[in-house]
């Protein structure tokens, strides 16, 4: 067990050595350092200084090893736009981020799955069809496009939740915020956390269904069936189980899409979170922030899919033997 | 009164180029304990009257007329609640293909103890005991330590051994075996079979043992019934339709069933093949294969009609 | 050649037969016949300055109070007549779609052919590339490659390169899907016979397999490349709306949208919520027809 996650983590060293490369390269290569910090006027003794402070006259792998070094030490350097440390603007902004996805992915998981098991049971009843064209709908309606039509229809016409902000927060063990203590702070999460999890519920509903459908036709269902088991034991207990694995694969590669997404809701619901700063950072190339969300992101990835085998490992009983 | 009496069952799938009729007018019954065969080949519609009887028909297939009959109670038109209750409790069911029966993710005790507790009032204790008690008498070795393993801990031949302890765990008067070992091994088979028919000696259950294997047949069943093209050519005690077979059908494959006892220097075998659900010739559903055919086979369809010790759908033996 | 008109007439079947496909299709020609003659269609001409004026500024779509036919989906805050707008806005949304998607099946199939063709180290190196990168949220690759791209392009030259910076971030986003089915479909030409056959009278293998893997993978490619399709012209839509892609002076759908949603509060929803419906109207018919197509070319998925 323990020998299992090791070699997973191993496994999950070069990855994240190549993307620490990609975002050294970023980092040092790209729209010149130098000349961004210093801006127009300077001399060239302050440029001479800079470099040697930056370090950007040793070799090439110095460079990178010093890079890695002070990434594992959290340090990511200074923001070009906002001139502080990189670490502390995304340790500000990494739990916002986090309630968000973490919200919405528990909404989409909680909706998308007995949805999923519901029209892969029943194909051909109103309710299937309806629940078809909404993910139908869920699928080709572009986040940002589903916040903007909520905050129309629930902030601005009907005038009943938030439509920007994260509300009231309060601070947790020194660092981490939350706004889950408050109404207010839980009212402001629901448009965000609906329009970040409505692609994915959607995704998973149609997953579930599909799965669902394939194991329904399997023999040791039919065998279920000739057992005379409750529809009940065989749909919810012998069915979905099964559909489990593929789900809970999608589910994890999902959550990384939404990190990604998040930024998109956050930009329309200007929650203060990574994916906001992130989207400010790429429209002035702010490249110190960009490389270490690049690193970040990895990480989550990294972490997810580790999680992911281990969930594996818990429902599916052909894989502990193997090892 | 038999067990299971079926008569004039007729099973039907509507597509787009009309109506199939897979099983067409077919009566047979069932004692108590008796062992019935049923061969054929694939296509033949035995598989499917296992299927119509527990009321497990793949869609859009329906049953279109006839009756089925468990103990005198007519169990074709039943809602499906109490269908369900019959099947597992009153007609146990074995599948084809041990590696794909079981669930993956569940342990053998778990589907056992599932299967009688779904039909019995059992405690968890005693459902346990039960499966382990089951499980023993199926032959599989250290029943108590097994009980916890998954299924893909077992070779294929154990596998079909938990299969025939779910379906008779719940002691039902009928099993269906549905080709029980086509997909084992052939040095498993044979213990398979022997297995079955000790098991259900023991219980009084009475098989119905669909296979194209009329080997097994042979050696296990009391009585056969052989189908072609949805329909029951013959039937009739074993010893008979082996020995003296009045349809042509029957009698050509007979022979071409190699034996140890006699040599014979050639394999007869049926020329042509059976024809397609939706291009059945018109009379006998056999004439254009059979050797002995004549001008009222053209015309008309031949009812089962006694001929000699058992009997066969087959005008050779109207005069009767 | 008659197994092609077999196939085409199967396919022209099941398109008559299909409600949804035939609707989609109709829904989308009539965009895609908006968006391309939009010059000579539309009742305004968005881009031409010297027309507005702030005289007609938020004039509201018909059906409302004090709205005229002249502008009737209504105007912005300039004064621009907002179907105009979103005709002008669709021809860059489809174009930057049509021409992202095409570079992703340009570069997904050659990086297939080669992966299949070669296979050993090379195919395992690529594949890794296309699994790591499928399993990176496409938005998120192309607003990481569209960042780093305009860092390191000039600050002069940003805005006149700023289309193909997205169409190179968006189709890069989008090669890997391509990539797989080729390659596989590389794989099972690779050990036919007549590939065999053609190495030992020396013609050479790869341009043989070139012939025969192409037509196998057109419906797959096809297919995928209708629902990309509607990938990336979401893709091009969120990179604007987060305002790092097209400039203001090329105002697509996103644009469009970003531009509105300002007036949200101020009552003036229309400014946003129509590019938005046609956005959704797009890509749902692109979708609908990409899910028709993917279904009558396997038949063994219903």
């Amino acid at each position: 067990m323990f020998g299992f996650i090791g070699s997973r983590l191993l496994q999950a060293v070069p990855v994240l050595l190549v993307v620490g490369f990609i975002a050294f390269a970023l980092f040092d290569y790209v729209g010149d350092p130098v000349s961004i910090l210093l801006g127009q006027d300077h001399t060239e003794a302050q440029r001479v200084a800079l470099v040697q402070q930056l370090g950007l006259d040793q070799p090439f792998f110095v460079q990178y090893a010093r890079f890695l070094w002070t990434a594992l030490h959290g340090n990511f350097g200074i923001s070009y736009r906002l001139a502080q440390p990189v670490s502390s603007l995304i340790a500000e902004r990494l739990p916002a981020t986090l309630e968000l996805a973490i919200t919405a992915s528990v909404l989409a998981f909680a909706i998308g799955v007995p949805m999923g098991v519901y029209t892969g049971i029943h194909r051909n009843t109103l309710l299937s069809r309806l629940f078809m064209i909404v993910s139908l709908v869920g699928v080709s309606l572009p986040t940002f496009l589903l916040g903007i039509l909520l905050i129309l229809l629930f902030a601005v016409w009907l005038g009943w939740l938030p439509s920007f902000g994260r509300g009231p927060v309060v601070h947790l063990g020194g660092w981490w915020t939350t706004g889950f203590t408050s109404w207010a702070g839980i009212r402001s999460l629901i448009l965000p956390a609906i329009t970040l999890g409505m692609f994915q519920m959607t995704l998973i509903m149609r997953l579930v269904r599909a799965e669902m459908l394939e194991v329904l036709r399997t023999d040791y269902i039919k065998f279920a069936r000739a057992r005379g088991l409750t529809n009940r034991a065989i749909n919810f207990g012998h069915a979905l189980k099964n559909t489990l694995v593929p789900v809970i694969t999608i589910m994890g590669l999902q959550f990384g899409g939404i990190v990604a997404f998040s930024l998109v809701t956050e930009t329309v619901f200007q929650w203060p979170g990574m994916g906001l700063l992130l989207v400010q950072s790429v429209a002035v190339a702010d490249i110190p922030v960009m490389s270490a969300y690049l690193l970040l992101i990895a990480l989550v990835f990294v972490l997810i899919n580790l999680v992911v085998d281990l969930l594996y490992y818990a429902v599916d009983p052909r894989l502990r033997v193997r090892r | 009164m038999p067990l299971l009496d079926v008569r004039d069952l007729t099973v039907e799938f509507p597509t787009r180029r009309g109506t199939l009729r897979a099983l067409d007018r077919v009566s047979f019954s069932i004692e108590s304990g008796e062992i019935l065969g049923v061969v054929g080949e694939s296509g033949a519609g035995k598989s499917l009257t296992g299927a119509a009887i527990v009321g497990l028909l793949e869609r859009p297939g329906r049953i279109a007329s006839g009756e089925i009959r468990l103990d005198g109670q007519r169990i074709d038109n039943l809602a499906p609640e109490p269908l369900r209750r019959i099947r597992g409790r009153r007609i146990g069911t074995i599948f084809q293909d041990p590696l794909t029966t079981l669930n993956p993710l569940y342990t053998i005790g778990r589907q056992l103890t599932e299967t009688m507790q779904t039909h019995m009032r059992l405690t968890d204790a005693e459902a346990r005991r039960k499966a382990i008690g089951w499980l023993d008498r199926v032959g599989i070795p250290a029943a108590a330590q097994r009980i916890d393993a998954y299924p893909h801990e077992f070779s294929g031949g154990q596998r079909q051994r938990v299969v025939i302890a779910l379906a008779l765990c719940a002691e039902p008067a009928l099993v269906i075996a549905d080709e029980p070992t086509t997909a084992l091994d052939v040095s498993i088979q044979a213990q398979i079979i022997t297995l079955l028919k000790n098991l259900t000696r023991d219980h009084g259950t009475a098989v119905m043992l669909v296979t194209h294997d009329m080997g097994v047949i042979a050696e296990t069943a009391d009585r056969v019934a052989v189908m072609y093209a949805g329909r029951i050519v013959e039937i009739g005690p074993v010893a008979a339709v082996i020995r003296q077979p009045a349809h042509p059908y029957t009698d050509g494959l007979m022979a071409s069933i190699p034996s140890l006892e006699h040599r014979v220097d050639r394999l007869r075998q049926i020329d042509g093949a059976m024809p397609r659900l939706d291009a059945i010739p018109a009379g006998c559903r056999f004439h254009p294969r059979c050797p002995r055919v004549f001008a009222r086979c053209h015309k008309e369809q031949p009812e089962l009609l006694p001929a000699g010790a058992t009997n066969a759908a087959c005008w050779l033996h109207a005069n009767g | 050649m008659m197994l092609a008109r077999a196939w085409n007439s199967d396919l022209a079947y099941s398109f008559r037969t299909s409600p949804v496909a035939v609707a989609s299709a109709a829904i989308a020609l009539v965009l895609i016949i908006a968006a391309a003659f939009a010059p000579l269609l539309a009742p305004h001409d968005p881009m031409d300055v010297a027309s507005l004026s702030l005289l007609d500024s938020f004039k509201p779509p018909v059906g409302m109070a004090d709205a005229d036919w002249s502008n009737p989906l209504g105007t912005d805050n300039q004064g621009r007549d907002v179907l105009s707008a979103i005709m002008y806005g669709m021809r860059i949304s489809l174009l930057v779609g049509l021409l992202s998607v095409l570079f992703a099946i340009v570069v997904g199939v050659a990086i297939g052919l080669l992966a299949g063709y070669a296979g050993g180290v090379i195919d395992s190196i690529l594949m890794r590339i296309a699994d790591v990168q499928l399993t990176f949220p496409s938005i998120l690759t192309a607003l990481l490659v569209d960042g780093v791209i305009t860092a390191a392009l000039p600050r002069t030259m940003r805005e006149a390169l700023q289309i193909y910076v997205i169409i190179f971030a968006i189709g890069i986003s989008l090669w890997p899907n391509f990539a797989r089915t080729v390659r596989g479909s590389t794989l099972v030409e690779r050990n036919k016979d007549y590939v065999l056959a053609a190495r030992v009278i020396g013609v050479p293998s790869w341009r043989i397999m070139l012939n025969h893997v192409l037509p196998n993978v057109i419906g797959p490619v096809m297919v995928i490349g209708t629902l990309g399709l509607g990938l990336a012209i979401i893709a091009e839509a969120t990179l604007s709306f987060l305002g790092v892609g097209l400039p203001p002076t090329q105002p697509s759908l996103g644009t469009l949208i970003r531009f509105g949603d300002d007036f949200l509060f101020s009552g003036e929803w229309w400014v946003s919520v129509f590019p938005g419906l046609a956005l959704i109207l797009m890509v749902l018919a692109i979708n609908l027809l990409g899910d028709w197509l993917r279904d009558a070319l396997n038949p063994r998925l219903r």
